[in-house]
């Protein structure tokens, strides 16, 4: 019963989305230029499956690469952070002010400075687009442990990593989840910037773009469609990371 | 008895503020005997939390000497246990787990059914058996401080510093934890120091109450309890209770810089 409400509840809304849809355009007597509806989407992802299944494939394995240096390179900079104050107070100001500046811009610079590397490059910039919620909130998680959490071991002489790895890791879990879930959008944002602003060919970016270039705009909106079922597919696998790795701190409903 | 298991010899500790050094302790002396229990009771903010830190080898003295076991204590140590007002348990381990967490940083060798076997036997004598797998989450909060009082002790410190263990919880589920410290004192010897607010704790657990001055704190007054081991609370009723809490108290007014007898509206 459960297990049916959980699958029911979404699927049902999303065909009232649907039919909403289709209402509107339908209703409106839209063109498919000004807004394609759904039943124009089922021929164009049709037409095109094999370029959707190569693209996004592309789209989606570049994303799954930007967000893991993120995770990496995010970790280890909320470590440093969350353990060292004075690191803390030297690179909250840089890391804020890089992350003010539109990654729209870093695109052409990014794309200059790696002429060709396109696969580098779009995970380059999925990587900084992702990466500031990660370390934020692991050094805000490691900062604000209580020090009693830390004295219960301390005091009996543990050392500074069986501390991290017994206390501060596991404490720090949720508040990782909780950004990596933002992340996980911010990463495809970040790979269809590249491939939209500098397109080279490769990814759902392109073939975007080259609806617009040849007016198929139905085939525009299918591949919206597309990136917003890779973003859910990717979204759930870290809920469900979320509930092996940190499961403990979801309370449970009566 | 023989020597003193815990001795702060002259202690002077100022924390370094913005607006210049605030000093909490100054020349404190204090000793206790091997298996005995000291309170410690004094005004709020009197550095009593510091004290636990001291002992526990967490902070180092300005000047002064604390010496656990004939040995000057410069590090944290394994042989120390240590209890707070927050139960600090691991909401992601169970209350089992939580139990056992000092066993693996002291006891890393020993076999996980030992670790468990020990866990269960003071699991069973504050009445926890059958919670042993539930979430922290899911115990009340006198439930949740009997389980972190089984962590402190899993390990079997020679010393347990309590910092306002009970401070937190209903009179009722206070009276209940004090009769379970007691409990645990007759089945588990250990020499324990424990930080209170409350003089009718200090009273039931101690067999010596120290009464702490005012900021910068320094040993005020000694009592020396002499109430038998096996007390129930009923001692608190008698007479000769009563008078010692009468005395404490007034030590405590001297403390906070009032006259005794007098109530400050």
């Amino acid at each position: 019963m459960m297990v049916l409400r959980k699958i029911a509840v979404p699927v049902i809304a999303m065909i009232v989305f649907l039919a909403g849809w289709e209402a509107l355009v339908w209703v409106n007597g839209w063109p498919n230029y000004k807004m394609a509806s759904p039943s124009d989407l089922w021929p164009a992802f049709w037409k095109y499956r094999w370029l959707f299944l190569e693209y996004g494939w592309q789209t989606l394995w570049r994303t799954v690469a930007g967000l893991m240096l993120a995770v990496v390179f995010g970790v280890a900079l909320g470590m440093v952070m969350g353990f060292s104050r004075t690191m803390r107070d030297a690179l909250y100001p840089l890391l804020v002010g890089f992350n003010a500046i539109p990654k729209a811009t870093v695109v052409p610079i990014i794309a200059l400075m790696f002429v060709g590397h396109h696969d580098m490059n779009t995970i380059l910039i999925a990587f900084m687009i992702s990466f500031f919620p990660i370390a934020v909130s692991v050094s805000i998680g490691l900062s604000t442990l209580e020090p009693e959490y830390r004295d219960i071991l301390r005091s009996l002489g543990a050392s500074k990593l069986t501390i991290f790895r017994k206390i501060a890791l596991p404490k720090t879990l949720p508040e990782f989840f909780g950004a990596l879930k933002v992340s996980v959008t911010l990463a495809f944002i970040g790979t269809n910037l590249m491939e939209i602003v500098e397109p080279h060919g490769k990814g759902l970016g392109h073939l975007f773009d080259s609806g617009k270039i040849s007016a198929d705009y139905p085939l525009m909106f299918a591949v919206l469609i597309a990136l917003a079922f890779l973003g859910i597919v990717l979204f759930y696998i870290v809920v469900a990371l979320e509930r092996i790795f940190a499961g403990w701190a979801e309370r449970e409903h009566s | 008895m023989g020597e003193p298991l815990i001795q702060i010899k002259g202690v002077t500790h100022a924390y370094q503020t913005a607006a210049g050094p605030l000093p909490v302790l100054r020349d404190l002396n204090l000793s206790v005997p091997e298996g005995e229990f000291c309170a410690v009771v004094g005004p709020s903010g009197c550095g009593k939390s510091t004290l636990t830190r001291l002992i526990a080898g967490l902070m180092k003295p300005d000047t002064g000497e604390v010496w656990l076991h004939g040995e000057r204590v410069t590090s944290p140590r394994k042989t120390v246990g240590m209890a707070f007002q927050n139960p600090v348990l691991l909401e992601w381990r169970s209350i089992l787990d939580n139990v056992i967490l000092p066993l693996e940083i002291v006891a890393p060798g020993m076999s996980r059914r030992d670790r468990v076997a020990r866990a269960e036997e003071l699991l069973s004598l504050v009445g926890l058996v059958g919670f042993e797998d539930k979430r922290p989450s899911e115990l009340s909060g006198g439930m949740r401080q009997r389980a972190s009082l089984c962590r402190s002790i899993v390990h079997k410190p020679d010393v347990l510093i309590m910092d306002e263990p009970f401070g937190a919880l209903d009179a009722f589920t206070r009276e209940d934890l004090w009769q379970t410290m007691h409990d645990l004192r007759m089945n588990e010897p250990f020499t324990a120091l424990l930080i209170t607010h409350d003089l009718r704790e200090s009273v039931f657990l101690a067999d010596e109450v120290v009464v702490l001055s005012g900021r910068p704190a320094t040993a005020q007054h000694v009592l020396k309890v002499g109430l038998p081991q096996d007390r129930t609370l009923d001692v608190l009723y008698e007479p000769r209770a009563v008078d010692m809490l009468h005395v404490l108290r007034d030590q405590i007014q001297i403390a906070q810089g009032r006259t005794p007898g007098k109530d400050a509206a």
